[in-house]
C-alpha cells in the first residue's frame, strides 16, 4: 500500500521532470489519485523533487482544491456567492446534506462524498450552481439537487449528470457540460458572428514586431481584466526589456465573484484567445505561452487541450509559425488550483513558478521580471481577443467604437436580480440604466460594478457609465433588488476578502477579518455611530497600506456602501442614550470573556463562531 | 553622476547608490522608518507593511521599494505615523500579547514600536487570541506561534543563512502562520546556534531559547536602554548630521 502510493508519487513527479516548478501539476495528480496530500506525501514529493516538506505543505495549504486530509471519491462544492445564496444555494446544501447524510465541510464515512462550498464558480448567470467534481451542475432547485444526490449515490459516474447539454461547444464532445453561454448581446469586436479566423494573426506577421506593437498602441486598447493599462505600452515594455526568454500569459483565472464572460470566450472563442496570444508573442519576441485555467472551469481542459493540438497540426503553433520561419510559439496550460488571489498577476507567476499565490514585490514589474525572472506579458482572455481583432480590422476601426477615450467594446457578466443574465458586449459608454433596461432588471436598488473588489451605486447613480474615466470594470454586473439586504451583501463580500487574503500582508490579513466583525456588529443592531467612524478609518488604513490590488479594494464595498446607503446603516445603529460609552457594545464583551474563560476564539474556533451568530 | 541618488525624506535631502531602497538610505542617513519584518543580513520582503512612506503622493514600503533620483518621501506625517500605530495594533489584536508575562519583553520589537508610536494600551480593536499549541519538543527551542507576527525573519533567516529550511508559511489569509518541517520542533535538523533561532532574528516572543528566561533585568533591557530605532538616529548625532 506504502509503496504503491510512493510508486505513484515518483510517477507523478517524474512526469513533471521532477521540477520544482510544476508542483502545482504534480499536487493535482496525487490529490486526485489519492483523495488528499498527506503529511507523508508531501515528505515524498520533497524528497523526490529536491525540496523541504514545509514547502509542500506551504503550498498544500494555500490553495482550497488541496487538502491534507482524505476527501471523498466525489467532491461536491456548492457555489456560495451572493447572488446563488440570493438564489436559494442554502435551500440546496440542506437537500445535500440529508441525501448524503453530510454536513458542509464533511466527508462522508466511507470517503464516498465531500460537501463544501467554494466562492463564486463563474456561474451566477446560472445560479445556484455547483461543482462535482469537474462537472458543472447549474439552475439547481431541490429537486435536481435531489436527483443529484440519488444519482450520484447509484452511479458514481460524474459525466452521466449532464442530461441537457448547454448550446454552442458546451456540447461539444469534450466539453460535454449543461453550462449555458447566455451570449444575450453580440457587439461588433469579438462576439459578433463570422469572425475571420487567423486573419489577425496573417497580418500582424506581414508586419514587425514593432509595427503591430504600435498598431495596439494607436487602437486604445486597454487592459480588460481590470487594472486598464495600456496593452501596447505593456508589450512595448516586455519587448525593449533585455534578456534571452520572454512569456505571454493569458489570465484565464476569473475569480472575481459574478465574472464569467472569459468562461463564454474560453467555450467560444478558443482559437481567437490563442491567436491574440500568438500575435502578442509575436510583438515581444515570445516563444513560451501559458493559460493559466482557473480549477473551477477544468471542465474546459481538455477541449482547450484539444484546440492548441489542432493549432500545432495546423502551423498556428509550434515553429515556424504560419511559414514565418523565426517564429516559433507555443502554449501550455496552467490549472490553478482555488485561489482568487492568483488572478493578481504577479500572484499568478507565483503560482505558474510552483509557489504560494502570492503577489510579487513590485518594481520589478512582470514586464521586466516576470515568470522565471523573465520579461512577462499577462494580459486578460478578452484583451488577446481584441488584441487579433485589432490585427485584423485595424487600430481605427477599433477606436472608433466605444468612447473618445475608452475604444471598442466590453463584454459584461450580468447576473443577479434580472430576467436576463449573461453577457453582453456593449460599447464603451454605456450607461447602467441602460444596461438594467437590457436586462430586464425591475425593481433594481444596488448595481455592484465590477465584482466584490468593484463599485457599488445606488439608484442615483444608475446614469453612470461604464468606462475607463468612470465605471471601470472587468465587466461583473451584479444586480439587486430592493428585496436585498446591503449589509448582507457587504457581509458577503468581506468574507469573500479575508477568506481569500492571501496573508502575506498585515493589513489586508488583519484588517479584512476585522472590517467584517465591525460590519456584523452592524447588522446585529449592535453598533452606533462610532462604530462607523471606525469602519471608514479601518477602510482607508488597509486600502492605502495593503500590498496589492486585494487589500486596497477589499474596503470598498464598506465605503461605497456608507456613502451611497447612509440610511440603511443609520437606521440599524442604536443611538447611545444606554449611557454606554460610545461603540461599547455590553454582549460582545460578555462574549469576549466568556470567550477568554473557555480559551476559545472567535476567528480561529470555528465551533464557537457559530454560536456567536 | 548617475552612481548617486539624491531625493528627500521630508525634505532631507539623502543620497542613495543604486540597487538601494528607501529604507537603506534612510538608515544611512540616520533617519528611522519603522520596520518589522526587515532587520539587516536578510532580503527584505515588504509584509508587516509598518515601514509605510509616502512616495511622490503614493503608499509604498520603504524596505522593498528602490530609491529614485528626485522622489519626494514623506515618513514623518501624521497620516503615515496613523497607519502604522493601525498596523501594529492589527499585529497586537491578531496574536497573543501579554507583555507583562512575556520573556521577550523589553526586547520585543513589536512592544517597542508600540512604545514608540504612542500605543499604550492596544484597545482599538477586537482580539483573535489564537489558541494554537506550543511547540517545546525542542531540547533548546521553544516555538509560541500565537506570538508570531508573520515577519518571517525564521524563514529567511533558515533558508539564506543556515542553508536549511527548518520553516517555511503555510496556511492563507488569517490563518497563514509558520509551520517546521517536521511533526514538531524536534523532528527538524534545527540547531540552537542557527542563525534562525539566534537572539534578534524573532522579533517577538515567539521563537524562545531554554533555560535562558528573563536574562536581563527590567531597565537594562535591549529597549529599556536603548528605545527602538535611536541607534539608527544616533549614527545621525554621531556623524554630526551628514548624510
Ligand atoms: C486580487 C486581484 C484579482 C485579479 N483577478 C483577475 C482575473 O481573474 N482575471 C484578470 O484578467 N485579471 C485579474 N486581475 C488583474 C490582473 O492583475 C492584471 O491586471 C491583468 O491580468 C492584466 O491583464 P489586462 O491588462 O489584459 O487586463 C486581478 C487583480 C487583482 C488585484
Ligand atoms: S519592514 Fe517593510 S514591510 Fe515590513
Amino acid at each position: 500500500m506504502k509503496s504503491d502510493q510512493d510508486l505513484l508519487i515518483t510517477r507523478s513527479c517524474s512526469k513533471y521532470g521532477n521540477d520544482p516548478g510544476r508542483v502545482i501539476d504534480i499536487l493535482w495528480e496525487i490529490q486526485k489519485s489519492l483523495g488528499c496530500v498527506s503529511y507523508e506525501a508531501m515528505e515524498k514529493i520533497a524528497a523526490t523533487i529536491n525540496t523541504s516538506r514545509v514547502q509542500i505543505e506551504g503550498i498544500v495549504s494555500f490553495y482550497s482544491f488541496f487538502s491534507e486530509t482524505p476527501k471523498g471519491k466525489i467532491i461536491i462544492r456548492l457555489c456560495d456567492d451572493i447572488v446563488d445564496r440570493h438564489a436559494g444555494v442554502e435551500q440546496i446544501a440542506v437537500v445535500f446534506s440529508e441525501e448524503l447524510g453530510i454536513g458542509i465541510g464533511q466527508t462522508s464515512p466511507d470517503r464516498e462524498f465531500s460537501l463544501e462550498y467554494t466562492p463564486c464558480i463563474g456561474m451566477s448567470d446560472q445560479a445556484p450552481a455547483a461543482l462535482v467534481n469537474d462537472v458543472v451542475v447549474t439552475s439547481l432547485t431541490p429537486d435536481s439537487a435531489r436527483e443529484t444526490a440519488r444519482r450520484l449515490k447509484a452511479n458514481p459516474d460524474t459525466s452521466k449528470l449532464v442530461a441537457a447539454k448547454g448550446d454552442g461547444n458546451n456540447g461539444h464532445r469534450l466539453i460535454n457540460t449543461m453550462v449555458k453561454n447566455n451570449i444575450r448581446l453580440k457587439g461588433e469586436v469579438i462576439l459578433a458572428d463570422g469572425i475571420q479566423a487567423e486573419a489577425g494573426l496573417k497580418k500582424a506577421l506581414s508586419k514587425t514586431p514593432l509595427e503591430v506593437i504600435q498598431e495596439v498602441v494607436e487602437s486604445g486598447l486597454r487592459g480588460r481584466g481590470g487594472a486598464g493599462f495600456s496593452t501596447g505600452e505593456k508589450w512595448r515594455l516586455a519587448q525593449k526589456a533585455l534578456a534571452s526568454k520572454r512569456f505571454v500569459i493569458c489570465n484565464a483565472d476569473e475569480g472575481e465573484p459574478g465574472t464569467f464572460k472569459d468562461r463564454v470566450l474560453l467555450t467560444e472563442r478558443a482559437d481567437l484567445i490563442f491567436e491574440g496570444m500568438a500575435i502578442a508573442a509575436y510583438a515581444i519576441g515570445s516563444d513560451s505561452g501559458i493559460l493559466y485555467l482557473r480549477a473551477e472551469y477544468a471542465y474546459l481542459r481538455p477541449f482547450l487541450e484539444a484546440v492548441l493540438e489542432e493549432r500545432r497540426k495546423s502551423g498556428l503553433l509550434g515553429s515556424a509559425i504560419c511559414g514565418k520561419k523565426d517564429f516559433s510559439f507555443d502554449i501550455r496550460i496552467q490549472l490553478g488550483a482555488g485561489a482568487y488571489i492568483c488572478g493578481e498577476e504577479s500572484a499568478l507567476i507565483s503560482s505558474c513558478e510552483g509557489l504560494r499565490g502570492e503577489p510579487k514585490n513590485r518594481p520589478p514589474f512582470p514586464v521586466e521580471k516576470g515568470y522565471l525572472s523573465k520579461p512577462t506579458a499577462v494580459n486578460n482572455v478578452e484583451t488577446f481577443c481584441c488584441a487579433a481583432r485589432i490585427m485584423d480590422r485595424g487600430s481605427s476601426w477599433f477606436a472608433g467604437i466605444g468612447t473618445k477615450a475608452s475604444h471598442g467594446t466590453k463584454l459584461l457578466s450580468v447576473s443577479g436580480d434580472c430576467a436576463k443574465p449573461g453577457v453582453y458586449e456593449v460599447p464603451y459608454g454605456v450607461e447602467v440604466a441602460a444596461l438594467l433596461e437590457m436586462a430586464g432588471a425591475e425593481d433594481t436598488a444596488i448595481v455592484q460594478v465590477g465584482g466584490a473588489s468593484g463599485d457599488m451605486i445606488g439608484r442615483r447613480s444608475f446614469n453612470r457609465k461604464i468606462c475607463f474615466s468612470d465605471l471601470a470594470t472587468g465587466g461583473a454586473i451584479t444586480l439587486f433588488n430592493s428585496s436585498r439586504n446591503v449589509l448582507a451583501i457587504v457581509d458577503y463580500y468581506l468574507e469573500f476578502f479575508a477568506h481569500e487574503s492571501c496573508g502575506y500582508c498585515t493589513p489586508c490579513r488583519v484588517g479584512t477579518v476585522f472590517l467584517r466583525e465591525r460590519i456584523q456588529k452592524v447588522m446585529h443592531g449592535f453598533a452606533d455611530k462610532a462604530d462607523l467612524e471606525y469602519l471608514q478609518e479601518l477602510g482607508k488604513t488597509i486600502m492605502i497600506t495593503s500590498r496589492c490590488g486585494l487589500g486596497s479594494s477589499a474596503p470598498k464595498c464598506v465605503l461605497h456602501s456608507i456613502a451611497q446607503f447612509p440610511l440603511v446603516y443609520s437606521s440599524h445603529l442604536k443611538e447611545s442614550l444606554d449611557g454606554l460609552q460610545p461603540g461599547f457594545n455590553i454582549q460582545k464583551a460578555l462574549e469576549e470573556s466568556r470567550r477568554i474563560a473557555k480559551r476559545k476564539s472567535m476567528i480561529y474556533d470555528p465551533v464557537f463562531g457559530n454560536e456567536g451568530e | 553622476m548617475s552612481d548617486v541618488i539624491i531625493f528627500k525624506i521630508d525634505g532631507v535631502e539623502v543620497s542613495a547608490k543604486p540597487g538601494q531602497t528607501i529604507m537603506n538610505a534612510a538608515d544611512e542617513a540616520g533617519i528611522y522608518i519603522p520596520r518589522l519584518c526587515d532587520v539587516e543580513g536578510l532580503e527584505p520582503q515588504g509584509s508587516c507593511r509598518v515601514c509605510t512612506v509616502k512616495v511622490n503622493g503614493r503608499t509604498a514600503a520603504a524596505c522593498t521599494q528602490p530609491a529614485a533620483p528626485g522622489m519626494v518621501v514623506e515618513n514623518d506625517t501624521l497620516e503615515i505615523r496613523n497607519c502604522r500605530r493601525d498596523i501594529v495594533r492589527m499585529l497586537f489584536h491578531e496574536g497573543n500579547h501579554l507583555c507583562p508575562c512575556c520573556e521577550a519583553s523589553g526586547r520585543c520589537e513589536l512592544q517597542a514600536l508600540g512604545y514608540r508610536l504612542g500605543i499604550l494600551q492596544p484597545d482599538k480593536y477586537p482580539y483573535l487570541q489564537p489558541v494554537r499549541p506550543v511547540d517545546a519538543s525542542h531540547p533548546d527551542i521553544m516555538l509560541d506561534t500565537n506570538r508570531c507576527i508573520r515577519c518571517g525573519r525564521c524563514i529567511r533567516a533558515s533558508r539564506h543563512l543556515d542553508h536549511k529550511n527548518v520553516f517555511g508559511y503555510i496556511g492563507r489569509g488569517i490563518y497563514k502562520q509558520v509551520g517546521v518541517n517536521g511533526k514538531n520542533l524536534a523532528q527538524t535538523d534545527v540547531h540552537v546556534d542557527d542563525h534562525a533561532v539566534a537572539p534578534g532574528i524573532c522579533p517577538v516572543g515567539c521563537i524562545i531559547q531554554k533555560r535562558r528566561g528573563f536574562y536581563d533585568p527590567v531597565g537594562q533591557r535591549k529597549f529599556d536602554v536603548n528605545p527602538i530605532g535611536t541607534e539608527i538616529e544616533k549614527h545621525l548625532k554621531d556623524a554630526g548630521g551628514k548624510k
